[in-house]
């Protein structure tokens, strides 16, 4: 379209677009560094020995000393919190995607009376602040013995995760033709055995994705960790009770050890970003 | 085959799950707020309106999210713009415009707290470029407004990713053939910005700001972090109330508040950001 | 032996009717097409005999077993989907023994059947792909083979062809007519194409509304239509159709000229003719030239009588222009008539 005009007067045209170019790709690489140098800053402090963290000023590049790291790691606590966290993720990726993941598939293969209350019950658990759940669910833990327990807080974590799991596994389920599983009936395959050998093996990638996010969600959680473990804190509750009294050094080491994990998981599942929040816009 | 059965088996789980864990406990914690040993009370609430630090932290909660969500509405959709203009780089620049969405908000506060501490990187930078010759003590209860800031920045840097993933998708389902109409007809990128891609996004933009808005109303984690209890806000009330005072009740009390106050956003939301039925995509 | 028997079959989607009550019965190695546009009900009569619809009402019987409360994998059928349906995480090769191996057939057994039907679909060489690596056709090619190595007593086919081109079309037809009639298997086949029904057919059951409106041989559907519906979908162009009054003596006057025709007991009926059945004589219809259109072998003419759109078939050597009157004559042994009140043959 800008051809004619570059023809006519080459040297104004080109200059606009190429200024804008660099306007543009400015914008793009001061944005990316909004992100990115925080991020840094963190890791650098890390990797700095506890005498560094402390000193001033800053140096901008870290001296890779594993002092701070190895103090938060033999910290009392740190380990069982950490252990906490990935035992309390796991309960929670297990949990939602088992409750989540069949009702994903019904909503995506069958139509049915109740669907759309259904789907409403769903959406609705966004239209909350879920956290907050933790307060009675103390009392009803109490009442049944699941008080600072895993498993009870993956419960709630599970609250959190499921409507995700939900969404993204229907709109995983939907990406599979119907006539693939039908044409696997014709073939000799039962319900079960056309789910097993046709739909199983081209939504497992998509599963797994969902599987993570579950687990990252209850990773970062803060609120509900903090408000129903005492004895088996998760890293988050343990940083956060720990804030006031703890010295900086700690709290940058945790603080990285809740960060890397969760830009590997969230690298792990990227491609499926938009199948979460796609959906919402429906 | 019992066909008309399994649709319901397969929604059992996730249904009597959501019942005891979701609804169930909304009923108890207005339980909890107004009923005492002697039936109905309204002590707990009257305990929490009489704390010196409940309206400061209504006022807190609601200004932190009256300057974030628009702001973050504002980057988001400049981010989302630039991600749907990209051809080369696109995925790389959207996973990098995307990590904050994966962190947890207590990782946002410490990273932010790197910056801010007295030893932090804001100071050192001040100093090597002259422009304060000693580091500056930010987050201190004299300068509560600069925690404030603090938080607000954090904020603004965690959960801007989401908005944008949310404007994205919704960027793509606007078919292009609308904006080469509109291109046919003479409009500029400002203008097809402005008469296509806004009205296209409003299911887009009501679900972000309904996700943001409550969301922002829980800020919790990154205050803690920044300013401990020096910067009052809602939740941080709550888990005051419920686990240094074991107030149950009030915490309780507090929850409704917040409730309420997350409803009146989304019904707000939902009936401003209206689209006409058969005017969706 | 597998006759297919279909017995009082309805079906209703809410308050929607997509069958009324169909009868039809296919008989042993029948090639039956189910013909029809697009909503008549075709594909969901196809899906009952499969299993993966459930009946409203009534029957199918499968070689003298009844299978309509049976699941799809025990009614000795196989399928073939419009969109082809064939695993994308196999290859092809897994993909044609996935049904044998549901079976539990002995391997040697196996391997012999994927071998002999993907060189009857001419796909040996592709067995170590998978779909995603094939055509459009090649997929086809592998989803028949996949039907039919199963070796099953019925196959089904949903609109196999109407995703390819034109010219692969036309290839694909000949070739399942001959690959078909080689495996002696009872065949209904789902198409909207009526060349394709036309071509491939032992017998046509044309599907209007949720009804089957005539079922016959190819030949029989074109020359004599059972109902006023048959005549006007079936033929490209279709069936002419002026309406005809009863004369004093018993004979019919249809747009100015007398014809012989069945004595009918209403005073009125529809004239119809094919256009390829007219002939440029004195003494036919008055007709004016509107559309002239050289089709090469033929030229089609779309004239006007009565005030009503009228179409010709005729020889490319006779000379028409737009506006010419021209005369034209009817073979009588190719005249049909239909009753207005019923739309059936008279």
């Amino acid at each position: 379209m800008t051809d004619a005009a570059l023809a006519d007067v080459p040297r104004p045209v080109s200059e606009v677009t190429s200024a804008g170019k660099v306007l543009y790709w400015a914008g793009i690489v001061l944005l990316c560094a909004w992100v990115l140098v925080p991020i840094y800053f963190l890791l650098s402090n890390a990797l700095s020995s506890p005498a560094e963290v402390t000193s001033f000023p800053k140096h901008w590049v870290p001296s890779f000393d594993m002092g701070s790291l190895q103090f938060f790691l033999s910290f009392g606590g740190v380990l069982k919190a950490l252990m906490n966290s990935v035992i309390v993720a796991v309960l929670t990726m297990i949990l939602s995607i088992g409750f989540g993941a069949p009702a994903g598939y019904a909503l995506s293969r069958f139509d049915f009376w109740g669907k759309d209350a259904f789907r409403l019950l769903v959406l609705m658990t966004r239209a909350f602040p879920l956290p907050l759940l933790a307060l009675p669910i103390a009392v009803m833990f109490i009442r049944v013995g699941l008080d600072d327990t895993q498993l009870g807080l993956a419960l709630v974590h599970t609250t959190l995760a499921i409507p995700f799991a939900v969404l993204i596994t229907f709109s995983i389920f939907a990406g599979v033709p119907v006539e693939l599983e039908e044409a696997a009936w014709t073939l000799g395959c039962n319900r079960w055995q056309a789910f097993r050998k046709v739909v199983l093996p081209l939504v497992l990638p998509g599963i797994t994705a969902s599987a993570i996010f579950a687990f990252t969600i209850s990773w970062n959680e803060v609120f509900a960790a903090a408000v129903l473990t005492v004895q088996n804190r998760t890293l988050t509750a343990f940083l956060l009770q720990s804030l006031n009294v703890s010295p900086l050094h700690l709290r940058f080491a945790g603080g990285a050890a809740l960060v890397i994990p969760a830009l590997v998981f969230i690298f792990a599942v990227r491609k499926y970003m938009f199948a979460m929040w796609g959906i919402a816009n429906r | 085959m019992n066909t008309r059965a399994l649709p319901y088996l397969l929604l059992l789980p996730a249904t009597l799950f959501l019942l005891v864990f979701f609804v169930y406990p909304f009923v108890q914690v207005a339980v909890q707020a107004f009923v005492g040993p002697a039936g109905f009370t309204t002590d707990n609430v009257q305990t929490m309106v009489k704390n010196f630090r409940f309206w400061p932290s209504v006022r807190n909660t609601v200004l932190l999210a009256a300057i974030v969500v628009p702001l973050q509405l504002v980057m988001a959709l400049v981010m989302a713009s630039i991600v749907a203009n990209l051809k080369s780089a696109r995925n790389t620049i959207l996973y990098i415009f995307t990590i904050p969405l994966g962190l947890s908000d207590l990782a946002a506060g410490i990273i932010w707290l790197a910056i801010f501490e007295q030893s932090g990187f804001l100071n050192s930078m001040l100093v090597s470029l002259g422009v304060v010759d000693k580091p500056i003590l930010f987050l201190s209860y004299q300068n509560s407004w600069v925690i404030f800031v603090a938080v607000l920045l954090a904020e603004l840097w965690r959960a801007t990713a989401i908005v944008m993933v949310i404007l994205v998708a919704g960027m793509g389902l606007i078919p292009k053939e609308y904006y080469e109409a509109a291109e046919v007809f003479g409009a500029g990128p400002w203008k097809r910005f402005l008469k296509v891609t806004l009205p296209m996004l409003k299911p887009s933009l009501q679900t972000a700001l309904i996700l943001r808005t409550i969301a922002a109303f829980e800020v919790f984690s990154v205050v803690q972090a920044l300013g401990g209890t020096t910067l009052p806000v809602l939740v941080g009330q709550t888990y005051d109330w419920q686990f240094n005072q074991q107030q149950t009740g009030v915490a309780a009390a507090m929850a409704l508040v917040i409730l309420a106050i997350s409803i009146a956003c989304t019904v707000f939301f939902l009936r401003v950001l209206r689209t006409p039925k058969g005017a969706t995509l | 032996m597998a006759e297919i028997q279909i017995k009082g079959i309805a079906k209703s989607f809410g308050a929607f009717k997509a069958l009324h009550s169909i009868d039809l019965t296919i008989a042993d190695q029948e090639f039956m097409v189910l013909l029809g546009a697009s909503g008549c009900g075709k594909t969901t009569l196809l899906r009952i005999i499969a299993g993966l619809e459930t009946p409203t009402q009534g029957e199918v019987w499968i070689g003298g077993r009844r299978v309509d409360r049976l699941p799809p994998r025990e009614r000795g059928i196989a399928m073939v989907f419009q969109n082809y349906a064939v695993f994308p995480h196999l290859t092809v090769l897994e993909n044609i023994a996935f049904g044998l191996r549901m079976k539990k057939l002995p391997q040697p057994e196996i391997d012999r059947r994927v071998t002999r039907t993907a060189e009857l679909m001419h796909i040996e060489q592709l067995l170590a792909r998978y779909s995603g690596q094939l055509s459009g056709g090649q997929r086809q090619r592998v989803a028949v083979a996949r039907a039919l190595a199963m070796e099953p007593d019925v196959i089904l086919m949903d609109e196999p062809l109407s995703n390819l081109d034109a010219l692969l079309r036309l290839e694909m037809r000949a070739e399942l007519k001959g690959v078909l009639a080689g495996s002696k298997t009872t065949t209904i086949y789902v198409t909207h194409d009526q060349v394709e029904a036309m071509s491939l057919a032992d017998r046509i059951s044309v599907m209007n509304a949720g009804r089957i409106v005539q079922a016959a041989s190819p030949v029989e559907i074109y020359r004599n239509p059972a109902a006023r519906f048959v005549g006007s979908f079936i033929g490209n162009p279709p069936m002419n159709f002026l309406p005809a009054t009863r004369t004093p003596d018993g004979r019919w006057s249809v747009a100015g000229i007398t014809l012989g025709g069945p004595a009918a007991a209403s005073g009125k009926l529809e004239f119809a003719i094919r256009p390829e059945d007219l002939t440029v004589a004195a003494g036919g219809f008055d007709a004016v030239a509107r559309v002239v259109e050289p089709l090469g072998a033929h030229t089609l003419v779309t004239t006007e009588i009565d005030g009503a759109l009228f179409r010709a078939v005729l020889d490319s050597d006779v000379r028409i222009n737009p506006g010419d009157r021209l005369s034209l004559v009817p073979k009588p042994d190719r005249i049909r008539w239909f009753d207005p009140e019923t739309s059936l043959a008279a």
